[in-house]
């Protein structure tokens, strides 16, 4: 079963959360993972490999770079859905 | 004629470590004594690796050196001499000569000639390989006494502007003897590789393309941080699991773990996914070492026990991973 992009978010702001210890409800679509949410590249593999197993999807090395905001995160795993 | 029937060697069915020993770059070389050429700060690179000073060789220290003097002090900690050593292993990527071995130097230089001696090459998982292979030569009836080194002046192969690896990077040697045992003290490794992430950790370039072109400069190393970094932890703590399950016993009855030192944000993470319990202690030698490569396992374990954080028997779970990409890991008794 699919899940749908509020799901997503809703999913991925926990992870977020638990990598970095910030509110989940502060991990709103437009924030830059970096930039606003100050997560370094360590943290993020770890925050994107907790995804591809809660969504059970394959988020590619290279293709992390790429994923800027967390709407970004968003629609790639939404669309890596099969 | 009917062939005659060959002999085959058997050995003592159970091994285990008999002496240990290390050193370390006589240099301590801060955070701030290397970020300026990378951009970067202390607390950068404390947040990113929990490395605070990282140890390395001067220029009059080699390799070979280092090697020789952690040798030294494993064979006198086993309570033997350099004539009882039949075989020397060392595991270096950074011994600055093709050939001959560093392992057939070291085996000199200590007084074992003439032990059968070679180098591994397999980088951080070196010291681990090392063990699979004295362990598998004892049992085998090959070899009695085997010495166990892994030794590295990385500072020779890094580069002050690379912002991947070489801020990691330190010098020093550690060693152990293996031998016979009235009870089992070496579990069983679990290795393995996966080339196909040989760019996952790198050199620059062939030492042939550097000779054709010395434009390029010499060549040092790299890595995919946040590739490695998740291959190491998602990948590599099922291997150590694989390893406690292989040796017959659970999280919960080990005393220490002592992962490759590669960085302090893969330890944390191993420790999760592993379920460690915080009686587990953990070896952190990267902290002020930094990372040694195929030194950092047996020095992080000279630390506990020079520390008194590990008693002689203590289980230990060990896990080496690195450029190969390869990997080994296995539960030991420390001397």
């Amino acid at each position: 079963m699919a899940y749908t992009e509020q799901e997503i978010l809703t999913g991925l702001a926990e992870i977020v959360s638990e990598e970095t210890g910030l509110p989940a409800e502060t991990v709103l679509p437009e924030k830059s993972f970096t930039d606003d949410l100050d997560i370094d590249s360590l943290s993020m593999m770890t925050i994107v490999t907790l995804a591809e197993d809660k969504f059970s999807v394959t988020i590619p090395d290279d293709e992390v770079k790429n994923l800027t905001t967390v709407s970004d995160a968003v629609t790639f795993i939404a669309g890596a859905q099969s | 004629m009917t062939r005659p029937t060959l002999r085959q060697a058997t050995g003592p069915a159970h091994t285990r470590i008999l002496g240990l020993g290390g050193v370390r770059g006589e240099l301590v070389v801060t955070n701030d004594d290397i970020a300026g050429p990378i951009d970067s700060s202390d607390e950068w690179i404390r947040q990113r690796t929990g490395i605070v000073t990282r140890r390395r060789a001067g220029a009059d220290t080699d390799l070979v050196g280092m090697a020789t003097s952690a040798a030294e002090a494993a064979v006198k900690d086993a309570g033997l001499t350099g004539a009882d050593i039949d075989t020397v292993i060392i595991s270096t990527v950074t011994h600055p000569h093709q050939t001959p071995s560093a392992a057939a130097i070291v085996a000199d230089r200590i007084g074992a000639t003439p032990a059968a001696a070679w180098d591994i090459s397999a980088a951080c998982a070196g010291y681990c390989y090392g063990i699979g292979q004295a362990d598998a030569l004892v049992r085998a009836g090959s070899a009695r006494h085997v010495l166990v080194v892994g030794a590295e002046k990385m500072s020779d192969y890094i580069d002050p502007t690379d912002r991947s690896i070489s801020f990691l990077l330190g010098d020093g040697a550690g060693a152990v003897v293996i031998g016979p045992s009235d009870t089992p003290g070496i579990g069983p490794t679990v290795w393995g590789s996966d080339g196909g992430q040989a760019q996952a950790i790198r050199q620059t370039h062939s030492w042939l393309q550097w000779r054709d072109d010395p434009s390029l400069g010499w060549p040092t190393l790299r890595q995919e941080g946040p590739t490695v970094f998740k291959w190491a932890v998602w990948q590599m703590a099922p291997v150590a699991q694989r390893a406690l399950d292989a040796a017959g016993v659970t999280a919960d009855q080990i005393d220490a773990f002592v992962p490759h030192q590669a960085n302090m944000r893969i330890i944390d993470q191993m420790i999760k996914q592993l379920k460690l319990p915080e009686t587990v202690v953990v070896g952190r030698d990267i902290a002020d070492t930094g990372n040694t490569s195929a030194a950092s396992i047996p020095l992080a374990t000279e630390r506990l026990r020079r520390e008194g954080l590990v008693e002689p028997g203590a289980l230990a779970l060990q896990i080496g991973f690195g450029a190969g990409l390869v990997y080994a890991a296995q539960v030991v008794a420390l001397p």
